[in-house]
């Protein structure tokens, strides 16, 4: 019993070491904007800033000018100001088209237990529905879903596709 | 169908002889010690019983010997190697022929068929010291002569180990299958060795972390049936299920409370997931925890008065115990990193949980106050611990990491000692996960 705490010790030890020395990308949060996110992409220029997506690949119109996701960081619900932008279009949008209904689904990357992660789509779809409501939009007019990790838009383990995965996204509902 | 199988069971225990002395003994608390080697003997049986019960006999022993070797306590020697080989071997064996060939432990047994009763008799001998020291029949249906063996394979555990066994127990999990980003998810549930494999849902409802009720034939688990991700109840006798409560937001992540009376579960509301229990039949429910974090992932102490959960509401998530009043929340995990999916001991010592440390993750344990961590085992992303009934083993899943094209994508079962050793893959159909031991079938 004593040998295995003590190998873990030593073992856990040799990874902090390695990550020291080697700064191996594969550690989320992203902290820095620097080379390492781009490790997997087939870009040179990286795709993931401060841990948000920043590319288009996966990413549908709602309408014209209108996108219908944004994304987050690492275990974060925080709004960025892309995504801030990206929401104040929908709200336009939903404006201009009262009728329209909506749900805001929130997803997670696979990096973290399913649990905590549908806790934290809940909180991302739910920091996107609040945004849209401080934009005049009425709360009975969005849902919001989650689905943790449960629904990842890329299926590749690395850090754009997880950067990817780390969204919200509005679907009309009719 | 279950229930038949359990009113098909006749259980009657004559305990022949038992010498109270104690002999040989396995010391479990102790990782890596040689596996006790034990010689299984087919169970012999009237040439005119029944037709295929040659068969059964050969596989009755089958069952123990891998049951016995799962655990890693024991080796299960060839029978190849076996001196004696008569009938008389169950009434009088040798002992000198099978301390011969280095067996500790001789297990000899009868199988008797009366009308559509299977009568099954089995002895455990002591070689070195010479003495019959367990003995124990059965009388069941033919066809349940499998549950039979895990019950013969407990009780040589149980005379061995001083411990109880866990063999005669199902596994409920989600059976996967189908591309990372559009994954089909089914409840199913099996023995512990795998077998008597069947599927509880279709497949049309994504559905997550199922769990048994700790005394009745009787699910919880997440289905986002029409779209609204709920707590649901499953009978599994009569396939009826049932949406629990009336919640105005996603509920997730259920446990029964230990009298199997209650449901605790998170709520998510506005964005924020709190604890809340619900007692089954008033339907009355209690909110437990009221903090702007989520608070999720909770799990009983087997004498139902405390609870522990995972919070990230002191910046990052960790685990925390409070009493079954949502009173006296203390955070208890004190190392780097994050912790997750507390899970307590049936024995009450001891919370499993999952750890994610410089992007690797761990199955470990630690006290209920926090002291005392231990990682069990390390991979690239593993979660979910479930208890055996007796405390000795965890049930977890593993994944493996995907290429850039989601190609190398797997998820499977896996099990592990307490003491860090015997980690072995466990047999599902397809991929699978969230799994959840059951404790003794009764």
């Amino acid at each position: 019993m004593q040998l295995t705490i003590q190998y873990y010790r030593n073992f856990i030890t040799i990874i902090a070491a390695t990550f020291i020395l080697a700064a191996c990308a594969t550690t989320p949060p992203e902290t820095s904007s620097s080379g390492s996110s781009a490790s997997s992409s087939s870009s040179t220029v990286s795709l993931v800033q401060d841990g948000v997506y920043v590319g288009d690949e996966t990413i549908e119109m709602l309408a014209v000018d209108v996108p219908d996701r944004v994304f987050f960081a690492y275990d974060s619900y925080t709004l960025t100001s892309a995504a801030q932008s990206t929401l104040s279009k929908q709200a336009k949008w939903l404006k201009a088209n009262p009728s329209v209904t909506i749900s805001v689904e929130g997803h997670a990357d696979e990096r973290g237990t399913r649990e905590y992660n549908l806790a934290l789509g809940d909180r991302r779809a739910n920091a996107a529905k609040d945004y849209l409501m401080s934009q005049g939009i009425s709360s009975n007019r969005v849902t919001t879903i989650s689905y943790g990790k449960e629904r990842p838009v890329k299926s590749g383990s690395n850090d754009t596709a997880w950067a990817q995965n780390r969204r919200s996204v509005t679907v009309r509902t009719n | 169908m279950i229930k038949k199988t359990i009113q098909k069971i006749f259980f009657i225990y004559l305990v022949i002889i038992t010498n109270a002395s104690a002999l040989i003994e396995i010391d479990i608390t102790e990782g890596n010690r040689e596996p006790l080697p034990i010689a299984v003997t087919n169970f012999f049986y009237a040439e005119d019983a029944i037709k295929d019960i040659d068969q059964i006999s050969i596989d009755v022993s089958k069952v123990i010997s891998a049951d016995l070797e799962r655990s890693g306590l024991f080796k299960s020697i060839d029978q190849e190697a076996f001196i004696q080989k008569t009938a008389s071997m169950h009434i009088r064996p040798r002992h000198e022929d099978w301390r011969l060939i280095n067996a500790q432990a001789l297990v000899t047994g009868e199988l008797e068929v009366d009308n559509d009763k299977l009568r099954v008799e089995f002895r455990l001998w002591d070689t070195f010291a010479e003495k019959e020291i367990e003995a124990l029949v059965l009388i069941t249906t033919i066809d349940n002569w499998r549950r039979i063996s895990h019950m013969i394979a407990d009780k040589i555990y149980e005379r061995l180990t001083g411990e109880e066994g866990y063999f005669d127990t199902r596994i409920l999990y989600v059976s996967e299958n189908g591309p990372k980003n559009n994954r089909i998810k089914k409840l199913a549930i099996m023995d512990q060795d795998s077998f008597n494999h069947r599927y509880l849902t279709s497949g049309k409802e994504l559905v997550l972390t199922p769990r048994f009720n700790p005394v009745k034939q009787e699910i919880t688990y997440l289905s986002y049936f029409k779209n609204l991700p709920r707590v649901y109840l499953l009978d599994i006798q009569t396939g009826i299920q049932e949406v629990v409560g009336d919640f105005p937001g996603m509920t997730f992540a259920p446990r029964f409370s230990p009298d199997g009376e209650k449901i605790i579960m998170s709520l998510a509301r506005d964005g924020n997931s709190d604890i809340y229990v619900m007692d089954i039949k008033s339907r009355v429910v209690e909110r437990l925890t009221d903090s702007p974090a989520i608070d999720t992932s909770p799990s009983y102490s087997p004498d139902g008065k405390k609870i522990t959960f995972n919070s990230d509401r002191g910046g990052s998530q960790q685990i925390y115990v409070m009493d079954n009043k949502g009173r006296n929340q203390t955070r208890i995990s004190r190392g780097t990193g994050n912790y997750a999916t507390p899970v307590w001991s049936p024995r009450g010592d001891l919370i499993a949980f999952t750890k994610n440390f410089q992007g690797r993750y761990f199955i470990g344990v630690m006290r209920t106050d926090g002291t005392g961590e231990r990682l069990l085992t390390e991979n690239w992303y593993q979660e979910a611990p479930s208890w055996s009934s007796n405390g000795r083993v965890l049930i977890f899943y593993r994944e493996t990491k995907a290429d850039d094209t989601g190609k190398g994508h797997s998820s499977s079962l896996w099990s592990i000692d307490l003491t860090g050793f015997n980690e072995r893959k466990i047999e599902t159909p397809e991929d699978a996960s969230d799994p959840s031991w059951s404790r003794l079938i009764q």
